[in-house]
């Protein structure tokens, strides 16, 4: 940039000269515009103040007729969704409770009934038990006695049997000895020895 | 500054020549009709709000997108400036107040795009923004109020004989307002872009352009934050006007 200073220093005196021409008629138009500052160049103020002014009535339009109570609605929408949702989540809450209630009522009942099943079932067996034991008990007491009415039998049997061999017995001895068999008087001896001996 | 302008070489500074009122299809004269880029780019505002809170939230959705939330987020945030600090009885004024605030902070950043005209930079446009509010308030104050809204000026907890005298300061404030709340909004935004093209302009020198265009960068980012800000300074002062218009008494 300074070179091009310098290369215009050759023309200097045209430049100038311009320079002065076109200085008196920016001072002439600054001057109109108020110092050069176009915001105090009163001539554009109409302009500025119309369009202004319906800028302000169009976004005014635009927000009171379109974007402003979509938006509200919006809001009051979501403020609504979030409430029912809430409420709904309240609601599912105390179903959630409800349901724990009646699934701890349901197993206390299960758990009762299963007791009360078992304590059936435990009366059940032991009532078929006692039958048993009781027929058990029955069936071994005529066993038992039927077995003893068999040993007294076997027991009579054998003392019968060893009356006849005393008798049998005794006759023969006599016999033997050569002296004439009284059958009577044999079987009242062995009765009777037999009686001494018990 | 032309004479500068024209004999310093390299350097050409028109650091004002951004802010002038040109028609648009030719021609000198600046009628009141005529279309003017302030004309071009107060319709690009209009644009903008449209896309950004008509467009953005076509879908109505309960899980809004990413423009929706834009729309949702510019809509809470004003509601609740104007439920905190104007009351809840003001929320009536709160399409009024959107509308100011949408349409600063639209105009605001689209005067931040390279080669655009700032129409919240000139005092034409925040004069009148500033004076409706003050009309607005001013009416709102004595129709709500009737002559008790006068007690905004009679300090009622400051010793008697001195009230008189805060009643004349605050009868003076009460009428800069509209000056203060409409230079404020331009005189920031005209002194950054100003001096955004002031760097400009020493970026044609070599030597400079690298500090110069550092110094753009961070001038805009600045003026990023300047043009929210003043937006919101603008619309907060409005709310706080509107309260003392509801609610007089000191």
């Amino acid at each position: 940039m300074a070179g091009d200073s310098h290369a215009t220093t050759t023309g200097q005196a045209t430049d100038a000269a311009q320079g002065a021409a076109h200085g008196a008629t920016d001072a002439a138009h600054q001057a109109a515009e108020g110092a050069g500052m176009p915001q105090l160049d009163f001539s554009t103020f109409p302009n500025q103040i119309f369009w202004l002014i319906i800028t302000i009535l169009a976004i005014y339009f635009i927000l009171t007729k379109i974007a402003l109570p979509r938006i509200a609605g919006v809001l009051a929408e979501r403020k609504g969704t979030i409430t029912n949702d809430i409420a709904a989540a309240e609601e599912l809450k105390l179903k959630a409770v409800e349901a724990e209630k009646a699934y701890e009522k349901a197993l206390a009942e299960a758990r009762s009934e299963a007791q009360k099943i078992a304590a059936e079932t435990r009366a059940a067996i032991k009532e078929q038990l006692d039958l048993a034991t009781a027929k058990a008990d029955a069936d071994i007491s005529a066993k038992s006695a039927e077995s003893a009415a068999h040993i007294a039998e076997i027991r009579d049997s054998a003392l019968e049997a060893v009356n006849a061999v005393a008798n049998d017995t005794a006759a023969e001895i006599v016999a033997s000895l050569g002296r004439p068999v009284d059958a009577g008087a044999v079987a009242a001896a062995v009765e009777a020895q037999i009686k001494g001996d018990a | 500054m032309a004479d500068e302008a024209h004999g310093g070489g390299g350097i050409q500074i028109h650091p004002m020549d951004q802010f002038k009122v040109e028609p648009l299809f030719g021609g000198d004269h600046v009628g009141m009709l005529t279309i003017t880029n302030v004309t071009f780019w107060l319709a690009m505002s209009v644009l903008a709000i449209t896309v950004i809170l008509v467009v953005g939230t076509r879908g109505r959705a309960i899980i809004p997108s990413r423009a929706q939330s834009i729309a949702e987020l510019a809509y809470g945030f004003v509601y609740k400036m104007v439920e905190d600090v104007a009351g809840k009885d003001a929320v009536g004024f709160f399409p009024y107040i959107m509308t100011l605030f949408m349409f600063i902070v639209t105009a605001n950043f689209l005067g931040l795009l390279p080669m655009s005209f700032t129409t919240t930079s000139h005092i034409a446009v925040t004069a009148i923004l500033a004076m409706a509010v003050f009309l607005t308030v001013t009416f709102v104050g004595f129709w709500k109020n009737g002559t008790k809204f006068l007690g905004l000026f009679w300090v009622s907890s400051a010793p008697l004989a001195l009230r008189p005298i805060l009643a004349i300061i605050e009868v003076i404030s009460y009428f800069v307002r509209p000056v203060s709340h409409s230079i404020r909004l331009a005189g920031n935004l005209m002194a950054g872009h100003a001096v955004i093209k002031v760097f400009a302009g020493f970026a044609a020198v070599t030597a400079i352009a690298p500090f110069s265009i550092l110094a753009i960068t961070a001038i805009y980012g600045l003026e990023l934050l300047v043009a929210f800000i003043q937006a919101y300074v603008f619309t907060i002062l409005t709310c706080v006007y509107l309260k003392d218009a509801l609610h007089p008494s000191h």
